[in-house]
């Protein structure tokens, strides 16, 4: 948390695990295709499917990046699923670097094999 | 193992979206399901609970437990898909500002139900609606 000067919004009880590996992404679509149970999800997004998406993935905590404070609803449902939540001024970039730098690695390194062919 | 249970979804219902899933894994948990298993059944199950709410009228999502399986059946009244094939390429995507506003819509829905099961199958008629047929094998534990 001091890594990311983050502010804790729920979860103070929960907040006992360690993790070594983080997702990014600003689509819960691409989140749940792509996340691993047991990481953290560092989003932008705000809303109450963040926390549902967690909730169904197993992950251990969210990161809210770019200094967004999520709705009531939202750390309603996160209290009640028991799923940490965290924010931080720092932008999505900065955040996963800052976690990188402090041995969190991708919970994935890649997606498909296959070169990518410019159009 | 006996369990059934039905889950309706109502098209258009963007802020519910993701709470049938949320059920259905606590569903499961309670069932004793292995954690790499009931994950898989509910990405599925959330999946299509967003499809069903972006696309169609209405829509059920059907869970069954067995000692060997769990079955979810999805049924939807709405347009339907024209072209299967076409919906299943990873990327294609016919979503509305409103859904990708919500973080869905990326055109991986059918592609990450289908990489998350044991068996899939989807049938559609247009006009009508689609069904989905979602299988997931519980391995024998010794």
């Amino acid at each position: 948390m001091d890594i990311l000067d983050a502010k804790l919004l729920v979860g103070r009880k929960l907040l006992n695990t360690k993790v070594d590996t983080a997702f990014s992404a600003d689509l819960l679509s691409d989140v749940l295709a792509y996340a691993r149970p047991g990481s953290v999800l560092l989003t932008g997004l705000t809303n109450p499917q963040v926390v549902r998406t967690a909730s169904v993935l197993d992950i251990a905590a969210i990161v809210i990046v770019r200094g967004k404070i999520p709705p009531a609803e939202t750390l309603r449902l996160a209290e009640e699923l028991e799923i940490p939540i965290m924010a931080t001024h720092y932008i999505l970039f900065e955040s996963s670097g800052r976690l990188y730098r402090h041995g969190i690695v991708g919970c994935i390194q890649k997606v498909g094999a296959d070169e990518i062919v410019a159009l | 193992m006996q369990y059934e249970n039905s889950y309706p979804v109502k098209g258009g219902d963007f802020k519910e979206a993701g709470k049938v899933a949320v059920l259905i894994k606590m569903a499961l948990k309670k069932m004793g399901i292995a954690p790499e298993i009931l994950r898989r059944a509910a990405i599925a199950a959330y999946e299509s609970e967003v499809n069903i709410i972006s696309y169609a009228r209405m829509g059920t999502i059907r869970l069954q437990v067995r000692d060997d399986h769990i079955r979810i059946d999805v049924e939807d009244e709405g347009p339907g898909i024209e072209d299967i094939e076409l919906a299943m390429r990873p990327g294609y995507s016919t979503a509305t500002e409103l859904i990708r506003e919500l973080g869905f819509g990326a055109g991986m829905g059918l592609v990450n139900i289908k990489s998350c099961s044991d068996e899939f199958d989807i049938t559609s008629e247009v006009n009508q609606g689609t069904k989905l047929r979602i299988l997931f094998h519980i391995p024998e534990t010794g």
